[in-house]
């Protein structure tokens, strides 16, 4: 019989195991309300029903994860990274292709996504070859371990295309070498190669970039020139928030979802439909329920008893916020239409999964954060 | 790293803050204008035309009917994944005809482009099995028409078509869509407004794909007015064949009124043609005949009304007391006057002609002598307050009735900067030289006549009451001419024996316009003379006046005559019970 440590109990992160539930279960009744027939006859779609079941099987690899000590993802942080890799690249030649891009593996009846997962193990792996770093990255050997270690899994991801992973890549980059610390001069050099590399490697991205991510970048910059194409998307995300107005037409109120004017309702634009129906108040409070995950986040980053753990927070925090800013971004209008999707809330199993995942990791980090001894 | 942490936390702040102004201003700034985008993105006002109003006859014959017809549309929104290859074999049009109209530069991305019109049951059944092929593509209903005597009274009934550019730019039509039908000839044009009616809404309420999902709210569509027209669809049909090869046109009046009860203009055309949207082949057969279907000679060919024209003469006699009824002159075949010779068209001459016999044998001798008598000045005056040398003012849109001309020395010298002499006297006394009137005037002056001088304006309507202009005509006058002109049809030596019927007693006057002179002696249907008649009946009380032209027909008797007849007959054998006034004709041979 399993015995649980009593100080697991007790120092146990409860806030971000309940905000993140909250997360789900808004985002579950949003889905239901989403995918509601139009005209209140009809078959309702199972959509919020398979949520409910991917949630509940969520939860219980949630406590997996915080379970074990987080030290053990160290232990096994390289050859996680070396199967993420091999992943990454059998996928570009044995994957499935599916709606333009070539993401999904088969394994027997089920596919997934490498690069849905890789990016947990990309958190895992990069911290753990930071905290061997010494105390500030610097050097030249610092650099081009760095570089290499993010260099690699970026191409391949690009190569896929998946815009969204691979952004969310470059930003857990950025920002876990941020939180290492990094020498000026490392950080002068990422700016100048980055900055240089935009035109060259901006040109070959965008000769490389499918139609339709080009089709999203144009439209980003003047969507009313296309209404019924790709700025369609935006506009009608636009006008769903917008009527919305102050309180919202109420909940199952929403008309822009169910009549199907707002595409990718329950995936992408879920909150578009969720403002449409709560408003400017509810909103605001979703947001603020955000912020105070990614808060929380932070603390649990500066309280974490080790590098590792810092370091490991810090990345698993960053990637939601990325994905939240990207999400939200687009769904205001603010950032291209990059197919991201929203945290906790947005309809799909895996992203779930992954998504209770990390939290897990993020529970583990400052459940442990008084433990002086290894188990 | 503690505090890249807090500055992390700053970031995030700062991005929150950001996203709640955005929400601010799209929720609250800008919540009007997306609430208003919201309620019309899921309710489509679908317009539901209106039956449009029917054309009786002055009989209360049905002369047109509705008859829906389909047209398919695509929203330009969906073309982006349209298969354009596949939609040409569909809807059987060449694929250049529907790039064309889809890339037209003024299309706007939510209004439906018009593809083809004019479809029917079985071409939407073929459409209706294949469209969810073609995402945005619907089938629209449409009221047409179907003209159901086909070219009889085509001229004045007219036809329903698509509206013209030129229409779209007038103010009282600028609201239009670009692909309305509205009245486009005669009474559907005229009456249009009148027929049109008021098109229904349906306001439903639509998901993305342009589905119905519920009824909102529903307004009919009100049917427009009929109209009951003055003409009696009878005659039309009695002398559809009855001009044969020849061109020509034939206008009957009612004289009381001024109704018109048949204006036929031939070779007519059939309005079902563009009913059905015309194409390009058949508008080029119609335009290039030689016969000018489109033409409507009964408003618009003015000629020479030759001795029709004595009945305006002979009235000006009788009124100025130029001649007595027993005034003779002798007709020896021709009438000499200086060096020239005016001849009459019996060659061996009429002998002693008095009043009666110079009408009813249209003696040209006898009305050269009542011309000098009179003076031109004298005979304008009775022309013109006849109704010649003026339009009638009847309306068939869109043609333009031409005025004829009846012409004076004042004519003759600012026109022709010519001096009149006593020869155009003689030869406008019978209806030679310069005179020249439409069928419609003829049969106005023939109706004017017939109702002892009184001139009314003709009307296509059933009924109207009219401005009319009364000729003070001493009864005297009107009993002879109505006895001569009766003379002329039922007496052995008339000239238009040809007209006579059991069915009413008819008065008449032949006439005919020479094309060239005769001395020249060429032959060809090209250089035959046109034939005129004009006829009323009966003659006590009479209900029709009647006009006949027929270009190139030869002498008015034998050719025209017989035409009115078959008109005046056609009115008066249909079914009686249905006619007002009743006044039956007296049989008489």
């Amino acid at each position: 019989m399993i015995t649980i440590d009593r100080r697991l109990t007790k120092n146990f992160d409860w806030l971000t195991l309940i905000i993140i539930l909250v997360l789900a279960i808004i985002g579950i009744s949003t889905i239901y309300s989403a995918t509601r027939p139009p005209t209140g006859a009809g078959e309702h779609s199972d959509f919020y029903l398979k949520q409910i079941l991917w949630l509940v099987i969520s939860i219980v690899v949630l406590f997996a994860v915080v379970f074990f000590d987080y030290r053990w993802f160290y232990r096994f942080a390289y050859p996680l990274y070396g199967v993420g890799l091999v992943l990454l690249t059998v996928v570009l030649f044995a994957g499935r292709t599916s709606l333009g891009a070539r993401r999904w593996l088969n394994i027997g009846p089920m596919s997934f996504q490498p690069s849905e997962f890789f990016r947990m193990i990309f958190i895992i792996a990069f911290s753990a070859y930071l905290v061997t770093r010494g105390q500030e990255l610097k050097g030249r050997l610092s650099a081009s371990g760095i570089f290499l270690f993010a260099l690699f899994p970026m191409l391949l991801v690009i190569k896929q295309p998946d815009l969204g992973t691979a952004i969310l890549l470059a930003a857990l980059f950025v920002s876990l070498s941020l939180a290492k610390g990094i020498s000026r001069r490392i950080m002068t050099a990422i700016l100048v190669i980055g900055l240089i590399s935009i035109p060259f490697f901006g040109n070959i991205a965008w000769e490389g970039l499918k139609e339709y991510q080009k089709n999203r970048l144009i439209a980003f910059i003047d969507p009313e020139v296309d209404p019924a194409g790709i700025g369609y998307h935006i506009n009608q995300s636009k006008i769903s928030i917008g009527s919305g107005g102050w309180a919202g037409k109420g909940y199952l109120k929403g008309t822009q979802g169910p009549l199907r004017f707002l595409p990718e309702k329950h995936t992408d634009f879920i909150f578009a439909v969720f403002a449409e129906e709560w408003g400017f108040a509810g909103s605001i409070a979703l947001i603020g329920i955000y912020l105070t995950l990614f808060l929380r986040g932070l603390d649990t980053a500066m309280k974490a008893k080790d590098e590792y753990g810092r370091l490991l927070a810090a990345g698993v925090t960053a990637m939601f916020f990325v994905y939240f800013t990207v999400n939200i971004g687009m769904t205001l209008g603010m950032t291209p239409v990059v197919g991201v999707p929203l945290p906790f809330m947005s309809y799909g199993g895996t992203s779930l999964l992954s998504n209770f995942i990390a939290a897990g990791i993020l529970i583990n980090v400052r459940t442990r954060r008084f433990e002086l001894f290894y188990p | 790293m503690i505090t890249r942490i807090k500055i992390g936390s700053l970031i995030i702040a700062a991005v929150i803050t950001l996203f709640a102004c955005r929400l601010w201003y799209l929720q609250i700034l800008q919540r009007d204008k997306y609430q208003t985008l919201s309620e019309t993105n899921r309710l489509r006002i679908i317009k539901n035309p209106a039956p449009r109003g029917i054309i009786y006859d002055r009989n209360g014959v049905p002369l047109v009917k509705n008859i829906p017809t389909f047209s398919v549309s695509i929203i330009p929104e969906n073309l982006r994944n349209l298969d354009r290859d596949a939609l040409a074999k569909m809807l059987e049009m060449p694929l250049q005809e529907i790039e064309e109209k889809l890339n037209k530069k003024d299309n706007s991305p939510f209004v439906p482009i018009k593809l083809k019109l004019g479809l029917n049951f079985k071409d939407i059944a073929r459409i209706e099995a294949v469209r969810s092929d073609f995402p945005g593509l619907f089938v629209e209903t449409e009221v047409g028409r179907e003209y159901l005597f086909g070219k009889a009274g085509g001229h004045i009934i007219g036809y329903l078509g698509k509206i013209t550019q030129t229409q779209l730019n007038r103010p009282d039509l600028k609201h239009f869509p670009p692909d309305a039908l509205i009245g486009q000839w005669g009474a559907e044009a005229l009456h249009d407004e009148r027929l049109r009616g008021t098109p229904g809404e349906r306001v439903v309420e639509i998901d993305a794909l342009g589905r119905e999902l519920r009824l909102i709210q529903q307004k009919q569509a009100i049917k427009g007015g009929d109209i009951h027209l003055s003409i009696d669809i009878n005659i039309h049909k009695a002398i559809e064949n009855a001009f044969g090869e020849k061109a020509g046109a034939l206008v009957a009046i009612r004289p009381a009124t001024g109704e018109i009860l048949a204006l036929e203009s031939l070779p007519s055309f059939d309005p079902n043609v563009f009913a059905m949207g015309i194409d390009y082949h058949d508008w080029k057969a119609l335009t290039e005949n030689k016969k000018k279907p489109l033409l409507n000679r009964a408003l618009q060919s003015q000629y020479p009304p030759g001795s029709t024209f004595k009945i305006v003469t002979a009235i000006a006699a009788l009124e100025e007391d130029a001649v007595k009824p027993d005034t003779k002159f002798t007709c020896t075949g021709g009438l000499g006057f200086g060096k020239w010779t005016f001849g009459c068209w019996k060659k061996g001459g009429h002998g002693s002609v008095d009043f009666h016999r110079g009408i009813v044998e249209s003696c040209d001798v006898y009305f050269y002598e009542v011309g000098k008598r009179l003076g031109m000045d004298k005979i304008y005056k009775y022309a013109t307050a006849l109704g010649l040398g003026r339009e009638t003012g009847v309306d068939i849109p869109p043609v333009k009735e031409s005025k004829g001309l009846v012409p004076n020395p004042q004519w003759k010298r600012e026109k022709k900067k010519l001096s009149w002499f006593l020869g155009d006297t003689f030869i406008s006394a019978i209806g030679q030289g310069f005179v020249s009137a439409t069928p419609v005037q003829m049969a106005n002056l023939m109706a004017a006549v017939a109702n002892n001088g009184d001139v009314c304006k003709p009307t296509l309507i059933k009924g109207g009451s009219l401005p009319r202009d009364a000729v003070k005509l001493k009864p005297e006058t009107v009993r002879m001419i109505k006895d001569a002109l009766q003379g002329v049809v039922n007496e052995p030596n008339g000239t238009a024996k040809g007209a006579k019927s059991s069915i009413a007693l008819t008065g008449g006057k032949t006439g005919t316009s020479q094309v060239v002179s005769k001395r020249k002696g060429l032959g060809g249907e090209r250089f035959m003379d046109h034939a005129w008649f004009v006829a009323f009946a009966p003659i006590e009380n009479p209900e029709i006046a009647v006009a006949v032209f027929v270009e190139h027909g030869g002498g008015g008797g034998a050719v025209a005559a017989p035409i009115a007849k078959k008109a005046i007959e056609a009115y008066f054998k249909k079914d009686d019970t249905k006619r007002e006034q009743e006044i039956r004709p007296n049989d008489n041979d």
